[in-house]
């Protein structure tokens, strides 16, 4: 008579919205700006980097600072692999992946063994290790940097058709071709994500989140899951890092590893927009998107400013813009969160 | 001095206690018995402010105190020996002590000495870390740490708990002497015959309620018994 | 002689590490609460000496002395207003908002300060150096060392000899009973961030009269202070003292050999002691 389930209805609305939303947005660009197209990109591999910095700490309890030791070592891992292995940059994104896959295992090591606020720290730290070692890298420019060579970014994989489809030239094809790997990696993250926290592994993760103790007494490996969660989000923030910098075609340690750009906007995104659910990052990325745009000519002001939002939000609405419109009318567009339905229990709790 | 009207306490959705009087006299001892999940302890946090409760549910001298934070409360002379003792580790004995008096300072009877000359083990102590001493010591300097602030109301949380019988009579010991320095006493126990062998009168509670309210010494073990456990005995 | 030399100069900036380390450490101590912005706090606290210096005309020395009374109503208003809000079993709250403030503060400085490098001029003790036979060292390095083991010598004193540091001992043990001792736990925390940033400030004017310093330079600082507690194991300022040695010779002999290896060599120290010693050098028995 009881049964446990996740459906609601906000939910089956966001099944059959979602397909729509995605066929329209991998459209687009047929009508879009070359403009609107890279604003997009931009957006799509920020919530990205949103959604999965959002597993680690709003499902993991994992903060972590250093999440630009992952974007940085993919974004480099793609270069080396078209500037030293001569292989075309689209093939060469899944090295980035794999790169911050294998920097995951020493930092995790490292950083599992600091306690609660210093594991923060220490992936910080580890980042730096990271950078400044990548700058002593003289093959791919040491501390200024190099751009991807001509003759790789004019022979991108798709770029040609994407040319004839939609007759473009070269620099504004390859800024499609980015957008729609943005685009699948932003749906495959969060649909990743998205089933992950439905699965056995979400359960377990729920519990480790609100009593690692209790978790633990009933079974729950939290040593392995906290690894498992660590290395995924490495994984795809790799990929993400490798995309962006395709994009780019022009990378330094500093840009590829800057804290500000891949780790505090992304939190701000996150803290914004709601902390431990899929909606959060969603709108937290419109929003700061809009911040931006909206104070781009006031320079500094606008990080304090961001950096001050974020503050007041954790101070008093912790949980973001989005854990205030979900309390007011109780709407989950991703529900992961199993419910008993059933026949109402008289008397309640 | 102190009195409760109606008192409610609630942790969370769950309910612990449900409309608690008590009142207690300067100078008197109180003792308050009930089994495991009576509410004692909760009845003793909702006092001292650790658990917030509504303006006018707790009276001292007459005003309320349910808004004061702890800290507050314990300077308005409501010192409190917590259950399970709570020692600080990272202190010695005579810093658990010092520690004890060094927000309420007023004339009284307790200081370092008379609470050495009370329990002279922990003179012998002083200099150890307080968790490195044995259970009925560590009750010792958590009654001690209490006293050093000379309350007008000393509240008892379970102090025999853990420990053996010979330990718990010394203890027990102290508490006339206590008396004698002028503070009220709140005993709360699950072993009634110690309570009732120094209480002037017995609260008894079951299920977050009072279900009896007695002088120590006419109350009957069958009174007693249909209060504490709910049923006749 | 030329490794003596650079062991001495590394053992030196040590105890400027352990500046930037004791008020992290502190705080962290008494309330188990990372402080994100710790390293900015210290550039902060730089720029006000600056200004005392260089608008007011004071000596870095009085000016230091005019801002430690700013610097502590700082502390403890950022903590009685912000950070008590945010304490509690969570920790995520407290360290996004710390870190909230880190990048608030970085850009604010550098909206009203500029990105120009600045220092803090000390005149003839600049360049001032003593003959020690084997080794000459500076003046200021060996100032600054000296100020950090005055400095610990004096918050071992506070923590250990005074009715104050008890309580602060009490709370960090357990913040509920030390509040049935009549003790206010966000009154304890409100001092101890006020102290902690009195020792920011110290940190600041060493920091500002050695060498130039910018707004973006807090995150770095705030990772040397944070390797030097971890090093040193928590809860030992003596500890800390030891970690930022262990840092600075790092630094220093990763200099000799490649100027660009200075800053990997520390943190490399770091990472190797972490390997060895997971729970620093120096743990605490009770944690």
């Amino acid at each position: 008579m009881y049964r446990m389930t996740t459906h609601t209805r906000a939910g089956a609305v966001t099944a059959i919205s979602a397909p729509i939303f995605i066929v329209a947005a991998l459209a687009l660009p047929a009508v879009a700006s070359r403009g609107v197209v890279q604003d997009l990109f931009f957006i799509l591999t920020m919530l990205t980097l949103a959604q999965i910095w959002n597993l680690l700490a709003g499902y993991g309890g994992l903060v972590s600072v250093g999440q630009q030791a992952f974007v940085g070592i993919g974004a480099y891992a793609m270069f080396a692999g078209v500037i030293l292995l001569g292989w075309n940059p689209v093939l060469a994104i899944p090295l980035g992946g794999l790169a911050a896959l294998v920097l995951a295992v020493p930092t995790a090591f490292f950083a599992f063994r600091l306690q609660g606020a210093y594991f923060a720290i220490g992936t910080w730290v580890i980042a730096e290790v990271t950078r400044l070692l990548v700058a002593q890298w003289k093959a791919l420019g040491g501390g200024t940097g190099t751009s991807l060579p001509r003759e790789a970014t004019s022979s991108i994989l798709g770029t040609d058709a994407i040319r004839t489809l939609f007759g473009l030239r070269e620099a504004a094809a390859r800024d499609v071709l980015a957008y729609w790997l943005a685009l699948a990696l932003v749906v495959a993250v969060t649909g990743g994500i998205y089933w992950l926290l439905r699965s056995r592994l979400g359960l377990a993760l729920a519990a480790v989140r609100d009593n690692v103790d209790a978790a633990q007494s009933v079974g729950v490996d939290t040593g392995r899951l906290r690894w498992a969660v660590f290395l995924i989000a490495a994984a795809a923030t790799g990929l993400t890092g490798a995309l962006v910098f395709l994009q780019t075609a022009r990378i330094s340690p500093g840009a590829a590893f800057a804290v500000t750009d891949w780790t505090a906007n992304v939190i701000f995104i996150v803290v914004i927009g709601g902390i431990g659910t899929i909606e959060g990052p969603i709108l937290g990325v419109l929003v700061f998107f809009a911040l931006r745009s909206a104070l781009a000519d006031y320079g500094s002001w606008y990080l304090m400013t961001l950096g001050l939002i974020a503050v007041v939000v954790m101070l008093f609405a912790p949980k973001g813009l989005w854990g205030l419109i979900a309390s007011r009318n109780g709407l989950h567009l991703f529900p992961a969160r199993r419910r008993l339905t059933g026949p109402k229990i008289e008397g309640g709790i | 001095m102190l009195e409760t009207h109606g008192l409610t306490a609630n942790y969370g959705q769950f309910r612990a206690l449900f409309g608690v009087d008590i009142t207690v006299a300067a100078g008197e001892c109180v003792a308050i018995i009930g089994a495991n999940g009576a509410g004692k302890s909760t009845l003793m946090r909702s006092i001292t402010g650790v658990l917030g409760n509504e303006p006018g549910m707790v009276l001292h001298r007459g005003e309320p105190i349910g808004a004061l934070s702890s800290a507050e409360i314990m300077k308005r002379g409501i010192a409190m020996v917590p259950e399970g003792r709570r020692l600080f580790p990272s202190l010695t004995v005579e810093e658990n002590l010092l520690v004890g008096g060094q927000a309420r300072k007023v004339p009284g009877p307790w200081s370092l000495d008379t609470v050495y000359d009370l329990f002279p083990i922990l003179r012998e102590r002083r200099k150890s870390p307080g968790t490195a001493l044995s259970g009925g010591q560590q009750q010792m300097v958590a009654i001690g740490r209490a006293l050093m602030s000379n309350p007008e109301l000393l509240l008892c949380d379970e102090i025999s708990l853990g420990l053996a019988p010979v330990i718990i009579r010394d203890i027990y010991a102290a508490l006339p002497r206590i008396r004698e320095g002028g503070a009220a006493i709140v005993l709360v126990e699950q072993d009634i015959g110690k309570a009732l062998a120094v209480a002037d009168r017995v609260y008894c509670m079951m299920e977050g309620r009072v279900t009896l309210v007695a002088k120590a010494a006419e109350v009957a073990r069958e009174q007693i018994h249909s209060a504490y456990f709910g049923v006749a005995a | 002689m030329i490794w003596l030399d650079i062991l001495v100069q590394g053992i030196l900036l040590g105890g400027l590490y352990a500046l930037f380390a004791a008020g992290l450490s502190l705080v962290f101590g008494i309330m188990r609460l990372v402080n994100l912005a710790h390293g900015d706090l210290i550039i902060l606290a730089a720029y006000l000496v600056l200004m005392g210096v260089t608008l007011l005309g004071l000596s870095p020395w009085i000016a230091a002395l005019v801002a430690v009374p700013v610097m502590f109503a700082l502390g403890w208003l950022l903590q009685a207003a912000v950070l008590n809000r945010v304490l509690g079993k969570d920790i995520l709250p407290p360290l996004l908002v710390t870190f909230g403030l880190s990048v608030a503060l970085q850009n604010g400085l550098l909206e009203v300060f500029s990105a120009d490098s600045r220092r803090i001029p000390v005149g003839a003790l600049e360049g001032a150096s003593l003959d020690l036979g084997l080794v000459t060292v500076g003046i200021m390095p060996l100032m600054t060392f000296a100020s950090a083991i005055v400095m610990i010598i004096g918050l071992n004193g506070l923590f250990y000899h005074t009715a104050l540091g008890r309580a602060f001992r009490a709370t960090s043990d357990d913040a509920v009973t030390a509040g049935l001792m009549g003790i206010e736990p966000k009154r304890i925390f409100a001092i101890a961030t006020g102290i902690a940033m009195v020792v920011v400030t110290l940190a600041a004017l060493y920091l500002g009269m050695r060498a130039n310093f910018d707004p973006s330079i807090g995150p770095a600082r705030l990772i040397y202070a944070f390797e030097a507690v971890i090093i040193g194991g928590l809860g030992s300022l003596w500890g800390t003292l030891a970690g930022g040695i262990i840092i600075g010779v790092a630094q220093t002999f990763g200099a000799a050999l490649n100027p660009e290896w200075q800053i990997l060599a520390g943190h490399i120290a770091f990472l190797a002691v972490m390997l060895l010693k997971p729970r620093g050098l120096f743990p605490r028995a009770v944690d």
